[in-house]
This record gives structure tokens, C-alpha cells and sequence, in this order.
């Protein structure tokens, strides 16, 4: 009972906040000025009027109306839609990521040297933005051919949320394969327990708590890589090319790009509520930490 | 035994580097890959070497733009953890907002800030950046002011020292390793932002643009050539904030 | 009786460990070190810290190599008695898994023999009824007090009735009741199972109650110094702790391990040994 009061009390407090940073930007709006300003010497203020800062009813409403004219489908519909592709990709992204993932700790769990020299390629990837590879492995695209196998385009964006995905995953799965203290490996010795058995029955076990939040950010890594790839090459179908197509129509219909950005938010969201549910499946039975 | 260690600590990542690289070019010349699968090491740095100057102009207005957000979200971020420090209860607002900020792809604003903004501002890419920025630096930060050793605090007050007092003495100094904790992890996410930002339209001068451009006209050495920047440039931000936490270190334990 | 008999449960002969040899570190932590111990026994390693009655243990339990002598358990090297499981081990902190019940926990090293699922499972309830928690199996270490633990930790040492049992100072974190208590089960338990024990303890009276035997050693490099036979019967209870013998042996130690006290009194001070 206390567990659901918890997240009663957060889902409010959330809530709360996104309260909050409505009044905000309608206050802007209200006093704000309408062809935006000029603080500390550069034009820092936005503009204020309609056109480039839409009332936050406005962008509700434009969820009920026609994606463009004429046609039948919503724009609601057509978000979903768009959310639910780039959310397929993301998940594909997410598990190809976690497989090598955590393939790939226990190679360097395992031999020593593939640690010392994968490590600090690893640690060093976290820092560049691989997402500078987003166009390059979107091109490959319907040209790309393996055999019989021709690369579809859609791929590329899972692979990208693969790339974002993996090194997390990584490094946090060799942490906690590394963590058990050693009195636990000693005491898997005294069982004269093959590397295997260790593995199993005691480094896998024990590295889930820190795996937990390795795959948290695995899974937004995933959706980061996913919609880079959509936006920087427009993929058809997924909700980063509909961001960028409403934001050009934005001088028109200024409140239809919020409706792709909250899709986008969704999703994000989405994911990482689906890896906090397994997250508990996977933490059910160790005792509760106090929360800070 | 333990020089040993080290020389192998250094030694083995770069022998799996130059494999890999050797591996690399060995492979596109071997199978003949085509270069709009993947260009080889060799025609990339020449790339690389021939457009210098472009380059570092495309990686000037990236970084510029990283290293602005970088700042002023910094310096915003610091202000707004004393104050949650100081406020508690603000904690309740603010955490579950920068949880759920982790999980989405925020970098999507910018498609609503352009709009806000003249087409030729580099604002909206300095405003995401100074956005993501603040959020890492106000989590860390505020963790650092508030998650103090009880018994240090206790001690205090039994000096009846002022809340200021405690600030200064006690919260600030255990917070500082915390600032730097984030500023590793907002450093690459600065330029990363910075990257990602430009792939919404507006001014074509950065290096996201400028690989893209590339491609486009299927000179995909050329892009990778810009790829190395900005590798380079991720780096370089990483180093610094580094650098910067070593000489903070002095004299405390490791 | 029979043959068995003739064979020692643990032959420690000439046994020497030093580590880093030749570096700047090295630490001469074992010199030729004799013990012979009979099946059935109790015996327990006293000393200061640095002494290397952990080292020693971890020799018989072929966690270490020795860099000389050698070791035999249940006449076999101590290698092929590891790979045998001729011995079961109980660490300061009991280990538990705290992902496994209480049960999974002492069918850990079960599993690991390949045993099935019912045998491991009625095995597993027999040692919880040994050590007194039968209705504990389902429940997770994180649940029980520290003792409790360690008892579990015990059942789990003995799951696959190993004739050997190594301790490393298991009672160490417990506090000074408990400890009582947890000291006059193991007895019990061994008693039960007829298991030869090697014990390593800071605490002299620890020590005492516990043994047939106390082995006293010497701070680095370290040698045995002394062996104390304790001679309070095979039934020892809470009077005990108040018999004459008692205070004696246990003067008896505490003089053996002063002997290097009068050696060392110009250099360290001696860490570590507990009056309590």
C-alpha cells in the first residue's frame, strides 16, 4: 500500500509541476514582448505573440483537428502512429544494444586484456557524440545488400539507437559482474565452481542492481539515437520527421509542432516505463533501499 | 609488478586500436567496400588534413555554441541547487521533472524554439544546450548540498553555528566533488546537444550541417573527416572538465 | 577402529606463504608451519593481526598456493580435496545471496554438484533443522538478524556433509550474547555430525571454549608458536564458561601469545587479541 501511496504522491507532484510550467509560459505570454527582446544585449527574449508561442489550449486542441486540410485523419491519429513506428525501432535498438551490451562485459569480465583494451574506448564513446554517425548509417539504406538481404532504411535508426544504447549498458554490466565481494568468489573456489557456474549463479545475479539503471539509460539512449536518425535524415513514418515537417509549416499553423514534440515526449517516456516495470520484475525480490 | 601494470594499462588500448584501424583498412581494401558504406582510414584523414580550416570553422561555431550552454547553464544550475538547498520542499517539484526530462529526447524543443527565435539566431542551440546542461548540473549539485554527512551537521549545530555557517563550511565543500561529477557528464552532453540542434534547420554552419551536406553530395570521406571533429571536439570538452576536477583534487583523498 | 582412522583430516607440513616475493612488497606471511590434525577435532588459530592464521586457513582450503611444504586434507592435496568438496567454509560475513531463500542458499552447493532438485530440497531442510530455523527456509537473508544468518551460513558450510569445516572468524561481527549462543550451537552441531573443525578467531576465551586444541601463532612471519591442549571434556555447556579449567587454559593462552609480547615490546605494539 505504501508502495502505490509513493507513486500517487509523485505522479501529483509531477503533475503539479507541469501546472506550474503552464502558467509560466501563458505569463509570458501575457507580459512578455510580442516581437521578443533584448536582455543583457543579445535577443534572448522570444517572441510572445501567437505565431511563435501558441496558447497551450490551442496546442490541445489542434489534436482533434485534421492533420492537413482536407484530409480525414486527425492529428492525434497521426502522432500515435508516428510515436508507435519510432517506439518499434527504439525497442529493436534497445535489445540489439543490451545483447552486445552485455556480451560484451562479460568478455571483459572474462579475459583481462580485452578489458584494459576495450575499456577506455568505451568509457571514451560516452563522451563523443556518435550521433554524428546518424547520417552516415542512415545512407546505407536501400543500398546496403547482404546477399539476398537489402538494408532497409528503417534499420539504420535502430542501429543508431543501438550504438547509443550498448555502451551504457556495457559498462554498467561489468561494474556489477566485477562488484561480488571476495568472499563470495572464494566461497564459489571452495565449491571448485567452473567460471560458467560463477557467472550464473553469482557475478549475473549480483550485477542486476547495477544493470538497473545501466538499461535505464540504454533505453533513452535508444530512443535518443531512434529520433536523431528519423530527424537528421527524415525517415518516413516515425515521429522525428513529423517534428521537422510541422516545424516548417509553423509560421502557418504554429501549434501543430508542439503536438509532435509532446508524441515524441510520450515516447520517451513510454520506453522508459516499460524498462522500469522489468526493472522491478528484476529487483523483486532484494530488499527495498530507502529512498533518498 | 605494478610498472608493468601501467605500461600494460597503456599499451593494450593502443594495440586494439591500431588492430582495429589496420583491420578497418584492411577490410575496405580487401572486400572493396564502396565509400558510402564505409570510407577507409587512410582517405579520411587525408580528408581530414586537406579541410582543415574548414573544419575547425564548423567546429568553432559548434563548440562556441556547446561551451555558452555549458556555461550559463552551469552558473544557472549552481544558483538553483542553493536555493533547493535552502527550500526543501522544492525538491518535490523539481525531481520528478528532471527524472522524467532523462527519459525523453528533449533535444526535440528545438524544432519550438527556432520558431520563437529569428531563423538566424544561434540562440535556440545555446538555449537547449543551457537547458540540458542546467538540469545535470541542478540534480548533481543540489545532491551534493543536501546529502551531508549527519554527523557532520550535528557537530555544527552544536557549535550553534547559522545555517549560512553550515552552507559555507560543511554543504559547499561536499558538493564541490559533485559539481565536477556533472560537469563530465554535461560536457560531452553540451557538444552532443550542440550537434544534435542543428539537424532542425536554421543556420547551416556547424559540423552536424556540414555532414549531412556531405553525404548528400556523397563525398562520404569528407563526412567523416567532420565526424573526427567532432569526436575531437567531444573529447577536448571531456579532457577539460577532467583537468579541471584534477586540480580541485589536490590534497583531498582519492 | 578402522583404517580411516590412521589418516590425519588435515597434514600441514613445512608450509611457508610469502607474497610478492623479490618485489619491494613482500610479505613473508607463513614460515614452516607443521600441524597435523585428527578427525573429529576442534581446533582452533589464535594470534595477533598478521599473523597468518587466515593465510593458513586459506592454504588447507586451497584458496592459495603454498610457496613451500605441503598440504594434505583427508589424505588427499588439498587441491583435489577442493575439487572433491571435502570441506565446507564460513566466512566473518556470512555471504548469503540475497537473491536466494534461505533454502537456495544451502542448496547452493548442491547445485553446483549437480545434485536434483528433491534431493537438494530434503537435504536443505534436514541442515535447517540442524540449525534450528525450519521455518525460515522461504525467507530472505536481508530478513534475518545476523546470527541468524550465520547459521544459515553454517547449514550451507555443511550441506554436503563435508568431514572438514573452516571458519574464519564467523562470530566476529555478532555482538557478545550472540556470540554465546552461536558458539554453543556450532559445538552442538559438530558434535552432531561428527565434523573435525579448524577455527580462527581474536578471542581467547573464544577460542578455549570452543577447542580440543588452541594453536597459538606468532605476528609476521608467522610461525606456530605454541600448541594448547584444552582438557574440559567433550560435553561443554554454560558452566563451563564458569569452571576453574576454563580460566586456566585460557591463562595458558593468553601467557603463549604474551611470550612474543616481551619480544616485541621495543617495536609495535601487538593489535588485535580480545580479552573478551
Amino acid at each position: 500500500m505504501k508502495f502505490v501511496r509513493r507513486i500517487a504522491y509523485r505522479t501529483f507532484m509531477f503533475l503539479l509541476t507541469l501546472v506550474l510550467l503552464v502558467g509560466i509560459w501563458e505569463l509570458y505570454k501575457a507580459t512578455g514582448p510580442q516581437d521578443g527582446g533584448i536582455l543583457f544585449g543579445a535577443r534572448v527574449l522570444p517572441r510572445a505573440n501567437d505565431t511563435a508561442m501558441p496558447h497551450v489550449s490551442t496546442m490541445f486542441s489542434r489534436y482533434g483537428r485534421p492533420e492537413v486540410r482536407g484530409s480525414d485523419k486527425e492529428i492525434w491519429q497521426v502522432v500515435l502512429s508516428g510515436a508507435w513506428f519510432s517506439l518499434r525501432l527504439s525497442l529493436v535498438g534497445f535489445f540489439l544494444g543490451t545483447t552486445i551490451g552485455v556480451g560484451l562485459a562479460v568478455l571483459m569480465a572474462r579475459f583481462k586484456t580485452v578489458r584494459r583494451g576495450l575499456l577506455p574506448y568505451l568509457v571514451m564513446s560516452q563522451t563523443v557524440p556518435l550521433i554524428a554517425l546518424a547520417p552516415l548509417v542512415v545512407s546505407w539504406g536501400g543500398k546496403l545488400e547482404i546477399g539476398s538481404f537489402v538494408w532497409p532504411r528503417w534499420l539504420s535508426a535502430s542501429i543508431l539507437g543501438t550504438f547509443l544504447a550498448f555502451f551504457p549498458v556495457a559498462v554498467g554490466t561489468l561494474r556489477g559482474l566485477t562488484s561480488s565481494p571476495l568472499a563470495a568468489v572464494e566461497l564459489m573456489s571452495s565449491y571448485a565452481a567452473s567460471w560458467r557456474q560463477t557467472l550464473f549463479k553469482l557475478r549475473f545475479p549480483a550485477a542486476v542492481p547495477f544493470m538497473v539503471p545501466a538499461l535505464k539509460l540504454g533505453a533513452s539512449g535508444a530512443v535518443v539515437g531512434v529520433v536523431v536518425a528519423e530527424i537528421s535524415t527524415g525517415l518516413k513514418g516515425g515521429i522525428g520527421r513529423l517534428i521537422i515537417e510541422y516545424a516548417r509549416e509553423a509560421t502557418g499553423d504554429p501549434a501543430k509542432v508542439f503536438t509532435a514534440v509532446f508524441g515524441a515526449a510520450a515516447l520517451g517516456l513510454t520506453m522508459s516505463g516499460l524498462v522500469a516495470f522489468f526493472d522491478l520484475f528484476l529487483m523483486r525480490n532484494r530488499p527495498r533501499e530507502t529512498s533518498t | 609488478m605494478k610498472t608493468l601494470d601501467r605500461v600494460k594499462n597503456i599499451a593494450t588500448p593502443f594495440v586494439f586500436g591500431i588492430a582495429f584501424l589496420g583491420l578497418w583498412e584492411g577490410a575496405v581494401n580487401g572486400f572493396d567496400l564502396k565509400p558510402y558504406f564505409l570510407a577507409a582510414p587512410s582517405k579520411i584523414m587525408e580528408q581530414f588534413l586537406n579541410n582543415t580550416t574548414r573544419i575547425w570553422e564548423a567546429t568553432a561555431v559548434s563548440g562556441s555554441n556547446a561551451l555558452i550552454g555549458l556555461c550559463i547553464g552551469t552558473i544557472f544550475g549552481i544558483a538553483m541547487s542553493f536555493i533547493l538547498s535552502r527550500f526543501r520542499f522544492l525538491n518535490e517539484l523539481v525531481t520528478p521533472l528532471a527524472i522524467s526530462l532523462n527519459a525523453i529526447p528533449i533535444f526535440v524543443l528545438v524544432a519550438v524554439l527556432n520558431n520563437m527565435y529569428s531563423i538566424t539566431s544561434e540562440i535556440p542551440r545555446r538555449f537547449m544546450v543551457t537547458l540540458v546542461v542546467y538540469f545535470i548540473v541542478l540534480v548533481n549539485v543540489a545532491r551534493g548540498l543536501t546529502q551531508v554527512s549527519s554527523i557532520q551537521v550535528e557537530l555544527m549545530r552544536s557549535y550553534a553555528a547559522s545555517e549560512f555557517a553550515i552552507l559555507r563550511k560543511v554543504r559547499v565543500p561536499n558538493a564541490i566533488p559533485y559539481l565536477f561529477t556533472a560537469l563530465k557528464v554535461a560536457a560531452p552532453a553540451s557538444v552532443i546537444t550542440a550537434f544534435v540542434s542543428e539537424y532542425f534547420g536554421g543556420l547551416q554552419n556547424g559540423l552536424g550541417s556540414r555532414i549531412t551536406s556531405n553525404i548528400a553530395n556523397s563525398k562520404n570521406a569528407a563526412a567523416w573527416a567532420y565526424v573526427l571533429g567532432a569526436c575531437l571536439l567531444g573529447l577536448a570538452f571531456y579532457t577539460v572538465s577532467i583537468i579541471l576536477e584534477g586540480l580541485t583534487r589536490k590534497g583531498q583523498s582519492k | 577402529m578402522s583404517v580411516v582412522a590412521n589418516i590425519s583430516a588435515v597434514e600441514v607440513i613445512g608450509a611457508s606463504k610469502i607474497f610478492n616475493e623479490g618485489t619491494d612488497n613482500q610479505v613473508d606471511a607463513l614460515l614452516d608451519v607443521n600441524l597435523t590434525i585428527a578427525p573429529g577435532e576442534f581446533v582452533s588459530l589464535i594470534g595477533p593481526s598478521g599473523c597468518g592464521k587466515s593465510t593458513l586457513l586459506r592454504l588447507i582450503a586451497n584458496l592459495l598456493e603454498p610457496t613451500q611444504g605441503e598440504i594434505s586434507v583427508n589424505g588427499k592435496t588439498s587441491a583435489q580435496a577442493r575439487l572433491d568438496q571435502e570441506y565446507g567454509m564460513a566466512f566473518q560475513q556470512a555471504g548469503l545471496f540475497d537473491w536466494r531463500t534461505v533454502s537456495k542458499n544451502i542448496e547452493l552447493p548442491l547445485e553446483l554438484k549437480g545434485w536434483d532438485k528433491k534431493k537438494r530440497a530434503v537435504r536443505a531442510a534436514e541442515m535447517l533443522e540442524l540449525v534450528k530455523l525450519h521455518d525460515f527456509g522461504n525467507m530472505y537473508p536481508w530478513q534475518l538478524s545476523g546470527g541468524m544468518q550465520q547459521r544459515v551460513a553454517i547449514a550451507r558450510a555443511l550441506a554436503a556433509h563435508p568431514p572438514l569445516l573452516l571458519m574464519d572468524e564467523p562470530f566476529g561481527a555478532l555482538d557478545e550474547m550472540t556470540r554465546e549462543y552461536m558458539q554453543g550451537e556450532l559445538l552442538r552441531i559438530c558434535a552432531e555430525t561428527a565434523t573435525t573443525v579448524v577455527f580462527v578467531t581474536h578471542s581467547i576465551p573464544e577460542a578455549v571454549y570452543l577447542s580440543n586444541r588452541v594453536v597459538v601463532m606468532s605476528p609476521r612471519p608467522g610461525r606456530i608458536l605454541e600448541i594448547i591442549p584444552v582438557n574440559l571434556g567433550s560435553k561443554r555447556s554454560e558452566l563451563t564458561r564458569a569452571a576453574d579449567g576454563f580460566f586456566r587454559s585460557i591463562t595458558s593462552v593468553r601467557e603463549a601469545l604474551r611470550g612474543t609480547h616481551a619480544d616485541h615490546v621495543a617495536s609495535t605494539a601487538i593489535r588485535g587479541v580480545e580479552d573478551r
